[in-house]
């Protein structure tokens, strides 16, 4: 659940800056800003320092400033064909979201009274369920050549023979739409509750049609919630581990199974590091340039 | 208000089955009579359920799960509510950058903090106990109990509360008496967000859990990793029956909706 709360508009009065009142609002303060420094900031500064030091198979963890680990991330293509795996599993969830997550939100939007409030909760109370347990689901579903999911499209003969879907990029792509599309639905209801529904019923009144209005007047007002779904969903799939080291398995890795197994298998703990900095790193410019062109592009609309 | 067609009920349809299939597999499966994965076509059976019993290490997860969950939002809502009420009502330099700065958790995947946490722990000595998970898990769900507890503490009526002051209340019975009964609404959802959150982690807690101090989500992801048995089914089936009870109690008590979309129906 990404999101950031903009800070509500003070109530102080105006100019009443006396001393103690600060000191009273730094000591409300700094117990979570401590937690946060000491537990967030200074971990993170250790790992990436980390993802420089050298590691030897018999010499273990160097104290030595080196940039062989990312010289290696760089270098073996192993690597750069599992972050390119792990982004395009990423956007792929990202798109399969958005193409079901959001009409979705709109038919809930557009449901009756008792039914809209029965699926909105089952819609968004995966949510709250275990990853482990859903995933775990999809496995038994996936099951091999005898799975439910291929027996269903068998008979339905929308398939000749059995799809492997364990162990495969499009078994974890349906995994994690899965555990991924509520927050696209979640994201594009909220923008739908702002609607004014004035303006879907002056569209009617003068002789739109269903696909018209569809079209030229709600895509555009959700737009913002599907791009802002768009950006959560994609950064908690490039990120998720659970579903990808499940259906996946130890053979089809993305970056945060790699580092995984970098730190407690294999005990490269500086390359592990590596890879973490470099999957945060990555997201954060992607997530940032994303909110960038969309408030860019929104900004140039209300101008 | 306008209706759904036949195409759009056909297609909620269908994304309720792929929503819900793997939650009911996963509970009917843990039913089966055999001893191997399968559907249990010839009639229910407990067996699996009775088998939890027999895996005291499950059960040592659960318990510990409940604990650390318990914990960890309890520290997060101690250091959330005044870091939010500090927010809500005092203008100060630096006052956006704070809340970014207490969310900011919410931004950092949780492998990359799995990564920190390990390091930092061990490296300073804290690797492999409880204490180190409540720590670890008090930052993750640090930002769900801000969030819940800042956005009921902007929303409310400050004449209340100089109405108390001009009659002479205290400190201590200004916030017991007027303050936290107003904020009490965002600060209880915040705190059940947060035990979810916690309850439910599992890509950063596998980085430090060991054996000694572990929750089930890992003990359940470990096991799933080595193979998929009806015992993993029935804990998973055991945990999604525990989750729907406390989802009812939920949309009964303060409504789904309310907390996760938030009661202004805004996110942004």
């Amino acid at each position: 659940m990404t999101m950031a709360v903009t800070a509500p508009a003070a109530t102080d009065e105006p100019g009443s800056g006396n001393p103690n009142r600060s000191w009273g609002v730094l000591a409300m303060v700094a117990p979570a800003l401590a937690l946060l420094v000491g537990v967030v900031l200074v971990p993170l500064a250790m790992t990436a320092l980390l993802s420089f030091y050298r590691f030897g198979q018999y010499t273990g963890i160097e104290t030595v400033i080196v940039l062989d680990n990312w010289a290696d991330l760089a270098s073996d293509p192993y690597f750069a064909e599992m972050f390119l795996r792990t982004f395009r599993i990423a956007g792929l969830v990202t798109l399969a979201a958005c193409l079901i997550g959001a009409p979705e939100a709109y038919i809930l939007h557009r449901m009756a009274s008792p039914w809209k409030g029965i699926f909105l909760v089952v819609t968004l109370g995966p949510l709250l369920i275990s990853v482990v347990a859903r995933t775990l689901g999809w496995a038994l579903l996936f099951g091999g050549a005898n799975g439910v999911v291929n027996r269903v499209l068998l008979d339905m003969s929308l398939i000749s023979a059995p799809l492997p879907f364990m162990f495969t990029e499009t078994g974890v792509i349906v995994a994690l739409t899965h555990v991924l599309v509520p927050f696209m639905v979640l994201s594009v209801w909220a923008v739908l509750q702002r609607l004014d529904r004035q303006v879907e019923n002056a569209a009617v009144s003068l002789g739109a049609g269903q696909a018209t209005i569809l079209r030229r007047i709600v895509l555009p007002q959700v737009l913002p919630g599907v791009l802002s779904g768009a950006i959560i969903v994609f950064a908690l799939a490039a990120s998720a581990f659970a579903t990808p080291a499940i259906i996946g398995g130890r053979r089809l890795k993305v970056a945060s199974t790699l580092a995984y197994d970098e730190f407690l298998n294999t005990l490269n703990w500086p390359l592990g590091a590596a890879v973490a900095i470099l999957l945060l790193v990555a997201i954060a410019a992607i997530v940032v340039g994303c909110n960038w062109l969309v408030e860019r592009r929104y900004a140039e609309a209300f101008q | 208000m306008s209706r759904n067609g036949p195409l759009a009920l056909v297609f909620h349809a269908l994304f309720m089955i792929f929503l819900l299939a793997p939650v009911v597999v996963v509970c009917v499966v843990a039913f089966t009579p055999e001893g191997f994965l399968s559907l249990p076509t010839n009639g229910l059976s407990l067996r699996w359920f009775k088998a939890i019993a027999n895996y005291p290490e499950f059960v040592t997860a659960f318990r510990d799960s409940l604990w650390l969950a318990a914990l960890s939002s309890c520290l997060a809502i101690g250091l959330a509510v005044p870091a939010a009420l500090a927010v809500a009502r005092h203008r100060f330099p630096g006052r956006d950058a704070l809340s970014a700065f207490i969310l900011s958790p919410l931004m950092i995947p949780h492998v990359v903090l799995g990564v920190a946490f390990l390091r930092f722990f061990t490296q300073i000595g804290l690797g492999g106990g409880m204490f180190g998970l409540v720590l670890a898990h008090t930052v993750i769900v640090l930002p769900f109990a801000f969030r819940l507890t800042l956005a009921s503490a902007t929303g409310f009526d400050r004449t209340l509360e100089q109405a108390a002051i001009s009659l002479g209340a205290s400190d201590a019975t200004l916030f017991r008496r007027i303050t936290l009964p107003l904020i009490l609404p965002g600060v209880v959802s915040g705190f059940v967000l947060a035990f979810i959150n916690s309850f439910d982690e599992v890509t950063m807690t596998v980085f430090i859990a060991t054996p000694g101090a572990t929750t089930l989500p890992v003990r359940m992801f470990l096991y799933i990793q080595d193979n998929i048995d009806p015992l993993v089914t029935s804990i998973s089936a055991a945990v999604i029956a525990i989750t729907i009870i406390a989802l009812m109690l939920i949309e009964w008590l303060y409504g789904l909706e309310r907390l996760l979309v938030g009661r202004h129906g805004g996110r942004e």
